[in-house]
């Protein structure tokens, strides 16, 4: 307790980073310094590489030398063991930095008669502590003891000594111990270490396999409770811290193109915000990852770091298609612009692929994430946890600022708008791809579902994809309804020959009407020429008339000057009444 | 720095390669390792008188060595000849044990 209060800072106690990328913020800090840790898991969890990572760490990183006493494997084999993880141990060992202590235990070469004690164990281990100034020790496993040596209550003294040694010279160690049963170690050492236990675990989950750690107690010092899922890969141990999900995200106000003017101009001409996260779903071969391209060529061509995750092509795959509709993708691979990583859902458990995701953005610095598809993710992983982890996902990358591009295979039968993780609240813009089946063919449609604080178009496009990208077209929406494709080319061929035929008609009337203005000017100029051949006919017979009149009052004055008749002013009278009318 | 104790006086005795080379580590004048001494010096006279070579090995003074014949607990004595190596831990109080220990008498018999 003395060693407490010596090594007490206002945080608490005193912590000794281990290095491994996540375990440090999990446990704020590091292992508690001068203190032993427990390791404990069942066989295979990954307990001997956290502690020789512990110690590899600890000497190149913190410049803290290392002893590890191993009582399962050679100093070779260990080597041998870590060689895969890049780490030197020889050349550590060279260097001083490390010592390695093969412990070998073989009961059937050993006779046991009356008192002893384990004393020279203290002293290699102390002999290798000395040579090398160590700060770190690693026990692995020590409780080979117990199958080497029968009596228990010598050992269990001796271990209770051990331990006390340790706290002593103020060494930071790693014990681990192997987990069987209902309690956390074979032999119940865990009652000699009580600052810090951490347990792994490995559990196969649909012949799915998860790694998790858990640190399940730590005196003195906060610590996340939370069964934290790691990953063992070609640099060791990684542990996914998750952040605590508290929704103080900065926001940024940068609209970012996607890479289709049209879309764009559907997102109020600017695009997306950049730091949100961006839903593409759709049924199958709707162009959900062909949208996803031009939004990560955009970026490339910003000069923007992206990083596509793909889970149903490998890399050559999506940058061959994706040069079929003249996106060439490979060149921003070559100026190291763009990094793929592909894996099939199922080849990991899905923490796993978070984890993955987690380091290469880290080592990365993508400005922008592009995941194709999530849906996939179900594969490994139940829906509650593929949500759960998702939504650690998305709010990991809004931390950082990168604006996350998911692709989400819709079911066909179901609404276009559920999906199946049921993450519309985690999305701020969502893009909703349908096919628009009718008159014998299937046709692409576009619209936005919703964009948080992007004032957007209503509309639904048709989007086509062409050899140099993806062109959207506006949709026919004529007196039929809402037309697509080839039926829209039709009902727009349709529309023209009406128009056409009106035009026609307007001709042919005009022209009709002039004909007969014609027609009727011509009977017009004939109806005068029969007038004025009337009337001229109608003249000559007037004079006709006329002259036989005037013979006619010639013969009768004739006739009266032969008969002498006078004539009275009577018949005068009644005659030039009737010879006039 | 070790102790050598060397029985057999007659030096090139017939015996030939039949030497029993024994090493006992020890850490430090403990009264275990003390009385590991006396019971291992009162067997080797009982049993194999003149043939016997013992060297005490103290780690203390000596760390670096408990490594090479894998030394865990104190005191530890190791048969190093006649092959194959041996190890018997403890104070060596138990004559019978010691005696199996060190294939001076077949084992099943001893307690």
């Amino acid at each position: 307790m003395e060693k407490t209060t010596k090594s007490s800072t206002a945080n608490g106690i005193l912590k000794c980073p281990t290095g491994i990328r996540g375990l440090d913020e999990i446990t704020l800090g590091g292992l508690p310094r001068g203190r032993p840790t427990l390791v404990c898991g069942n066989a295979g969890c990954g307990k001997t590489l956290l502690g020789m990572q512990f110690l590899v760490q600890g000497a190149s990183l913190y410049d803290e030398p290392g002893v590890c006493l191993s009582f399962e494997e050679t100093a070779e084999e260990l080597a041998a063991n870590v060689t895969s993880l890049g780490f030197d141990l020889n050349d550590l060992i060279a260097r001083n930095k490390l010592a390695v202590d093969y412990v070998y235990i073989e009961p059937s070469e050993m006779e046991e008669t009356g008192e002893y004690d384990l004393e020279a164990l203290f002293v290699r281990l102390g002999h290798a502590v000395d040579s090398i100034g160590a700060k770190r020790v690693l026990l692995d496993s020590i409780e080979a003891l117990f199958a080497g040596l029968s009596h228990e209550s010598v050992l269990r003294a001796e271990l209770r000594r051990l331990f006390r040694w340790l706290k002593e010279r103020d060494l930071t160690a790693v014990v681990t111990g192997e987990r069987a049963g209902a309690g956390l170690t074979r032999h119940g050492i865990e009652e000699y270490i009580s600052d810090c236990v951490i347990l792994l675990d490995h559990r196969v989950t649909e012949s799915v396999s998860t790694r998790r750690l858990r640190v399940v107690k730590y005196r003195g010092s906060v610590h996340g409770t939370n069964e934290y899922p790691f990953l063992i890969d070609t640099d060791g141990i990684s542990v996914l811290p998750v952040t605590t999900l508290d929704l103080k995200h900065a926001a940024l106000e940068e609209q970012i193109s996607t890479g289709i003017p049209a879309l764009d101009a559907m997102f109020g001409g600017k695009g997306v915000f950049r730091g949100s996260s961006v839903l593409i779903s759709g049924t199958a071969g709707t162009g959900k990852t062909t949208l996803a391209a031009h939004f990560v060529d955009a970026a490339c061509a910003r000069g923007e770091r992206c990083v596509i995750y793909s889970f149903e092509e490998s890399p050559d795959e999506v940058v061959r298609n994706m040069s079929s509709i003249g996106l060439d993708l490979g060149r921003w691979i070559k100026m190291n612009l763009l990094c793929f990583h592909a894996a099939r859902p199922t080849s990991h458990g899905l923490e796993t692929h978070l984890i993955g995701l987690h380091k290469m953005v880290t080592e990365f610095q993508p400005a922008n994430v592009v995941i194709d598809p999530i849906s996939a993710l179900l594969h490994s992983g139940s829906i509650s946890e593929t949500t759960n982890m998702l939504l650690r996902t998305i709010d990991f990358l809004k931390g950082e600022h990168i604006t996350a591009v998911m692709t989400a295979l819709t079911d066909p039968g179901g609404a276009p708008e559920r999906t199946d993780l049921g993450m519309s609240s985690l999305i701020d813009t969502w893009v909703l791809l349908r096919n628009i089946e009718s008159g014998g063919e299937r046709n692409r449609g576009i619209y936005i579902l919703k964009a948080r604080g992007i004032s957007h178009s209503n509309q639904i496009r048709e989007f086509v994809l062409t050899d140099h990208g993806i062109d959207l077209r506006e949709v026919y929406v004529g007196a039929d309804g809402f037309v697509t494709g080839s039926a829209r080319v039709a009902q727009e061929a349709k529309d023209e020959s009406e128009a056409l035929l009106i035009r026609q008609n307007i001709e042919r009337r005009k022209s009709s009407l002039d004909n007969k203005r014609k027609a009727l000017e011509a009977q017009i100029t004939a109806l005068r020429a029969r007038v004025e051949s009337e009337e001229q006919y109608a003249g000559q017979l007037i004079d006709q008339e006329q002259l036989k009149l005037k013979k006619l009052e010639g013969d009768r004055k004739d006739i009266k000057i032969s008969r002498n008749l006078k004539t009275t002013p009577a018949m005068e009278a009644a005659r030039g009444n009737g010879g006039r009318k | 720095m070790s102790t050598r104790l060397n029985s057999s006086n007659d030096a090139g005795d017939g015996a030939g390669n039949d030497t029993w080379e024994l090493r006992l580590y020890v850490a430090g004048q403990t009264p275990k390792s003390l009385q590991a001494f006396a019971n291992l010096k009162r067997i080797c006279e009982q049993h194999i008188p003149g043939t016997y070579d013992i060297e005490i090995i103290d780690l203390l003074k000596n760390p670096q060595l408990a490594r090479g014949d894998q030394i865990l607990a104190i005191p530890t004595l190791v048969r190093k000849l006649p092959a194959p190596v041996r190890k018997i831990i403890g104070d060596l109080s138990n004559t019978e044990r010691v005696l199996v220990g060190l294939d001076l008498r077949a084992r099943g018999k001893g307690a």
